[in-house]
């Protein structure tokens, strides 16, 4: 909403208050001023001029010679205007005149012919094109012909005016009229609201004779009336009208159009003028669309209704959509006589579901949609109709044709001040509550510190205590309101188990050497389909879609994190930084219907990327790149720090390389994934080798034992054994490991890998893994027979699972 | 004997002191101090000495001994620290060629921005509460006082993923959930911190995908002073010590009274400047007073419950506080940003 400052003195004394103090009242007690800004504060020596002669240049054909009397003086003026002709009165900047964006007017010489000044524009007295009326977009503006030559146009085009852009809530539609800025001034500077004169003379005609209105559903329309305005003179508004629009951001059409749109802004009210001869059947009948019915509204597009609109109809067919935008067939033009001006109440949702459904948003649609006030509807038609004898010539015909169920009481609110105080924490006195209230203007009847409000119907929004509550804390200034401390018991609130272990997590991880990400969960269809972990896609999951997704590229809730990350790398890559170890702590998305209908199960996972070197020592020629082993380090330290003990095993699985891949499993259930990327991936994401993890994170942490069971600290010596086995070199070293620590019994508490060899002294397609197993029995000290008969089992078992010999 | 033994003394001493490592010296250890050697002979011969001489020449022959043991044992000491001294010498580097780069990980941004948020209210007791991301339209406006039709809401502003599914465009449905959770007839304090979405084209300050944090405190008397408060020591451990906020009054259909809260410049401290659009002040959340509907649908009767909440862009926050003026940033993660950012 914009605010013509020299507009709103006329509702509210603004006299003795800067622009800047005003906005920051209003900013601060209700409404977000936006902006403040001046329409043109640079027009200096720029008056009205009378074009008493016009004459082709003689060296150029689209350049005029004009002679311009501005009262003391006339002037040589060269103007290259299409519309400019002897007769009228113009814009004309002198010499030494100063223009918006820094232009100084000098005499000059154009073609050999002096020119001493310049004939002006709107748009170049610092009027926005937009809101310039259409006819002279392309040329000057012509004043109207009684207007006085020499007189300063800043006064009369208003460009010393102050426009202040409000920021409205959807809450505070009151404020979407001149008037109801003026009831929001006028109770924070303690004002009173001057209101417009509505009185007209009417002619011997009676609308009830020349109009019927019919109403089909009084739920959506409860108040409709028909105003009829004879003989009226098509002409330009008032100079003045026309500037108070163009500030306000509308552009002027004609005097008719401009009266309903100003009357709108005055009140709040939207009004509509028909060409009365165009309703042939003077009947006005309103009523719900036909579905598949059409209408042409003013803005030339066709519009197949869908059927829950409100149209206003002849009895026949739509004349206008009601409260969206009129239709063509009525609409008022250069020819029209006779007016029907409409003023009427809409139902706000019906209006803002055809508004919506049209995507057609109009002044009149912006006001309906949040609720206007009931008590302005009839108020703004009798101003119009004022305005519209006073300004296009017009006979007002007596009376207004209108059905009228609407209810127009004021809602009552009780407020104590015992409960306001108690709900902000302030000692707000009676007599305060009495104050604001009356420079609220608020009816109010008081009982002590019992109040019954009166809420004025302009303000829908207020029904409850809270909105009560709100209107008094703002106007009371919440910079008055105290700083206390919550008053309940005090304790230190305390992270839960899972959220301390994701802190944990990420604090390995970065210790680790690794940077967290986060990334969108929005992706392609694509990449729902790639990289999936496969404790994941053993499911039957599907990913879930949006209704109506702005792109392909985040048309999907993410199944998986590995693709973003990769991408990621990619993105990074490209731009030379090349060694990169990156981690996310994040959701996926599961759902496991195809046609989604219950919310899926979003999941936590840690999933991790790394590519390029790992380490590197230049001048040592240390140059270590990732590798499977790194990542798989990586892994297994994040099992460590939640105690658990995975089990990595050879797996195929769709997007990673399938000689270096290996799912991860706890207590016999797959949890993830760590290998490298298929090379054909890699290529894919203009990747070298890289190396990615991923883990369902929320079953690890499920899994996580909070107080651990106490382990006494062994008092008793170990005893190490070494065995190296000759074994396939196909053959897995943690398979056998496990079968080492299995067959080895109790006693065994860890077992080592300490060496790894293929080559010379091996015999061809053999390898040799040598392990390191530790005995201990806390409480004893072990005997050489039962480490013995241990050892003895272990050997027996690896030679028979794994086809292993005992290396001396 | 006795010229003998002092003989002997220097003879060995002599022999010490020209020993040049500690080879030779164990070599003359054994030769005077050892089973064979001459101080042992002598004591052997004591048997022909008469009575009184024999304690003399034994306590002479023995302090000898202990004079060459000493001697020796100086000597081992002088040439050890040689030795070391030698070696040290040999293991001398370049100290000043460059370190072993250690690898080094950190936190994102937002990651570490929300934590500090979170310390902050865990240190006040509150809570932290999370919730779904595809949320029903209920949760995310109905509960929160957001009918169909209501003027403040858009579908054009959210992703729908069917007609009553959605994503979360705000954390509050957390605050619904949480109140639901607790019936009714507990106090609440929790921050619920998370992801949410928007139907925006994503640019320098618009972004599909952002972090909210809210916080939600319900009880009985709570009053908006409270918030104030609340507010006030929540903006100073963030911003710094001297910061001051304001309120200004505001809508939000979930909370009435609604403010925005502003806290003052740090670039300007509240004298104006570009970032704060001379104003002097920044804003930084919304709150409110939870709305009685609010309440009712939770199950807590406003008649013996009040609260407030509040609600804050972890992205702005990270904006305002490390001058970040990129939103997409955050998304991209890109190394250079992220690394920029990382205390270690
Ligand atoms: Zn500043």
């Amino acid at each position: 909403m914009y605010v013509s400052l020299n507009w709103l003195k006329q509702y509210v004394d603004i006299d003795n208050i800067t622009p800047e103090e005003l906005a920051e009242k209003i900013t601060r007690s209700g409404i977000e001023v936006e902006s403040i800004e001046r329409v043109a504060p640079e027009s200096t020596n720029v008056v009205v001029g009378y074009v008493e002669s016009c004459e082709q240049h003689p060296n150029a054909d689209k350049l005029n010679l004009c002679q311009i009397n501005v009262g003391t003086e006339t002037y040589q003026i060269i103007c290259g205007a299409p519309n400019i002709a002897q007769g009228q009165k113009i814009a004309a900047a002198l010499p030494g005149a100063r223009l918006p964006g820094g232009v100084k007017i000098k005499k000059a010489k154009l073609r050999g012919v002096e020119s001493h000044g310049m004939v002006c524009s709107l748009q170049e007295l610092g009027i926005d094109e937009k809101f310039v009326p259409k006819d002279v977009t392309d040329g000057i503006f012509v004043f109207p012909e009684d207007t006085e030559v020499g007189t300063p146009v800043a006064e009369l085009l208003n460009l010393d005016d102050v426009i202040l852009e409000l920021g409205l809530t959807p809450n505070r539609a009151d404020a979407m009229s001149m008037l109801g800025v003026a009831y929001e001034v006028a109770a924070i500077l303690g004002k009173e609201v001057n209101q417009p004169e509505e009185t007209y003379q009417t002619s011997d005609s009676k609308a009830a004779d020349l109009v019927s209105v019919k109403v089909e559903d009084a739920e959506l329309n409860p108040y409709y009336g028909a105003f009829v305005i004879e003989d009226v003179t098509i002409a330009p508004s008032p100079l003045w009208m026309r500037n108070y629009l163009m500030a306000a951001g509308i552009r002027p059409i004609n005097n008719v159009v401009d009266i309903t749109n100003y009357v709108l802004l005055v009140y709040g009210q939207p009004l509509h003028a028909f060409d009365y001869d165009k309703v042939a059947t003077k009947e006005i009948v309103v009523r719900s669309a036909k579905q598949g019915e059409k209408i042409q509204t003013l803005d030339d597009q066709e519009r197949t209704l869908k059927g829950d609109e409100i149209v206003i109809t002849n009895g026949n067919e739509p004349i206008a959509l009601a409260g969206v935008m009129g239709g063509a067939n009525s609409e008022v033009s250069d020819d029209t006589k006779n007016v029907l001006l409409e003023a009427a109440f809409f139902d706000a949702r019906a209006i803002r579901r055809s508004s919506k459904h049209h995507n057609l948003r109009s002044e009149a649609s912006a006001r309906y949609e949040k609720g206007i006030d009931p008590n302005r509807v009839q108020r703004a038609g009798a101003y119009a109709a004022r305005l519209l004898a006073e300004y296009a010539g017009g006979k007002v015909a007596q009376g207004i044709a209108a059905f009228d169920e609407l209810d127009r009481e004021e809602k009552q609110v009780k407020i104590d001040t015992a409960s306001v105080n108690n709900r902000l924490g302030t000692t707000i006195s009676d007599e305060e509550i009495a104050s604001i209230l009356t420079k609220l203007q608020f009816g109010f009847e008081q009982d002590n510190s019992q109040f019954t409000v009166f809420v004025p119907t302009r303000r829908g929004d207020i029904s409850l205590f809270e909105d009560m509550l709100e209107e008094i804390a703002r106007i009371y200034g919440y910079d008055n309101i105290p700083y206390t401390l919550p008053e309940g018991e005090a304790f230190a609130g305390k992270l839960t188990t899972k959220q301390y272990l994701k802190r944990q997590l990420k604090q390995y991880l970065q210790g680790a050497g690794l940077m967290e990400t986060i990334t969108y969960s929005l992706t392609s269809k694509k990449r729902t389909e790639m990289l999936v972990s496969p404790d994941v896609s053993e499911q039957a999951v599907f990913p879930v879609k949006l209704k109506m997704p702005m792109s392909e590229e985040h048309s999907h809730l993410r199944l998986s994190i590995i693709p973003e990350l990769v991408n990621t790398l990619s993105y990074n890559v490209a731009r030379k930084q090349e060694n990169l170890g990156y981690f996310e702590f994040g959701r996926v998305f599961l759902s496991n219907e195809e046609q989604i209908t219950e919310q899926p199960n979003e999941t936590a996972r840690l999933a991790g990327a790394l590519t390029g070197t790992w380490m590197e020592q230049p001048w040592q020629q240390e140059k270590k790149p990732v590798d499977f082993y790194v990542a798989k380090g990586i892994v297994e330290g994040i099992f460590a720090q939640l105690d658990l003990g995975p089990v990595f095993q050879q797996a195929q699985v769709d997007g990673y390389h399938p000689g270096r891949t290996a799912t991860v499993s706890l207590n016999g259930k797959v949890v993830g994934v760590v290998g490298q990327l298929h090379p054909t991936v890699q290529k894919a994401f203009d990747l070298k080798e890289t190396y990615v993890f991923d883990l369902d994170i929320a079953y690890l942490m499920d899994q996580y034992e909070e107080v651990p069971s106490f382990r006494t600290i062994p008092r008793h010596p170990s005893v190490t054994r070494d065995i190296a086995l000759a074994v396939d070199e196909a053959a897995h070293a943690g398979d056998i490991q496990r079968t080492i620590q299995e067959a080895g019994g109790e006693l065994v508490q860890q077992v080592q890998i300490f060496d790894v060899y293929q080559g010379e002294h091996m015999e061809a397609g053999k390898k040799s893994i040598a392990y390191t197993v530790l005995y201990q029995d806390p409480t004893r000290t072990l005997t050489d027979e039962e480490v013995e008969a241990s050892y003895n089992n272990i050997i027996e078992n690896v030679k028979a699972k794994h086809d292993a010999e005992l290396r001396s | 004997m006795r010229e003998k033994l002092e003989a002997l003394q220097a003879e060995a001493i002599e022999k010490v002191q020209s020993s040049d490592n500690l080879q030779s010296l164990q070599d003359v250890r054994v030769a005077y101090l050892g089973k064979k050697g001459p101080i042992t002979e002598v004591l052997r011969g004591m048997g022909k000495l008469s009575p009184e001489e024999r304690p003399v020449i034994g306590e002479l022959a023995n302090k000898v001994r202990e004079a060459i043991a000493t001697a020796l044992d100086n000597k081992k000491n002088l040439l050890e620290e040689a030795a070391l001294n030698e070696q040290l010498q040999k293991e001398a580097i370049d100290v000043t060629l460059p370190g072993r780069p250690v690898k080094a990980g950190g936190p994102h941004l937002l990651t570490s921005i929300i934590e500090e948020v979170e310390d902050l209210f865990l240190g006040m007791g509150f809570e932290i509460k999370e919730g779904p991301e595809v949320e029903t339209d209920y949760f995310n406006f109905e509960a929160l006082n957001l009918p169909q039709d209501h003027p403040a809401r858009d579908m054009q502003d959210s992703f729908y993923v069917t007609d009553h599914l959605l994503l979360r465009t705000q954390t509050s449905p957390v605050q619904a959930r949480t109140m639901r959770e607790y019936d009714g007839n507990k106090a609440i304090k929790m921050i619920c911190p998370g992801i949410v979405y928007r139907r925006d084209t994503d640019d320098a300050t618009h972004s599909h995908q952002f972090t909210q944090i809210e916080g939600l405190l319900v009880d009985k008397n709570v009053r908006m002073s409270d918030l104030k408060g609340v507010l006030l020591e929540f903006s100073r451990k963030l911003f710094g010590a001297d910061r001051e906020i304001r309120l200004r009054p505001s809508f939000f259909p979930f909370t009435e009274p609604s403010v925005e809260v502003d806290v003052t410049c740090k670039v300007c401290d509240g004298k104006g400047c570009n970032v704060c659009k001379h104003t002097g002040w920044i804003e930084i959340l919304g709150a409110g007073m939870v709305h009685s509907n609010v309440l009712r649908m939770s199950g807590y009767d406003p008649e013996e419950y009040s609260g407030f909440a509040f609600g804050m862009g972890v992205e702005r926050i990270a904006m305002l506080k490390y001058g970040v003026d990129d939103i997409r940033h955050f998304y991209t993660n890109d190394v250079r940003f992220l690394s920029q950012y990382h205390k270690a």
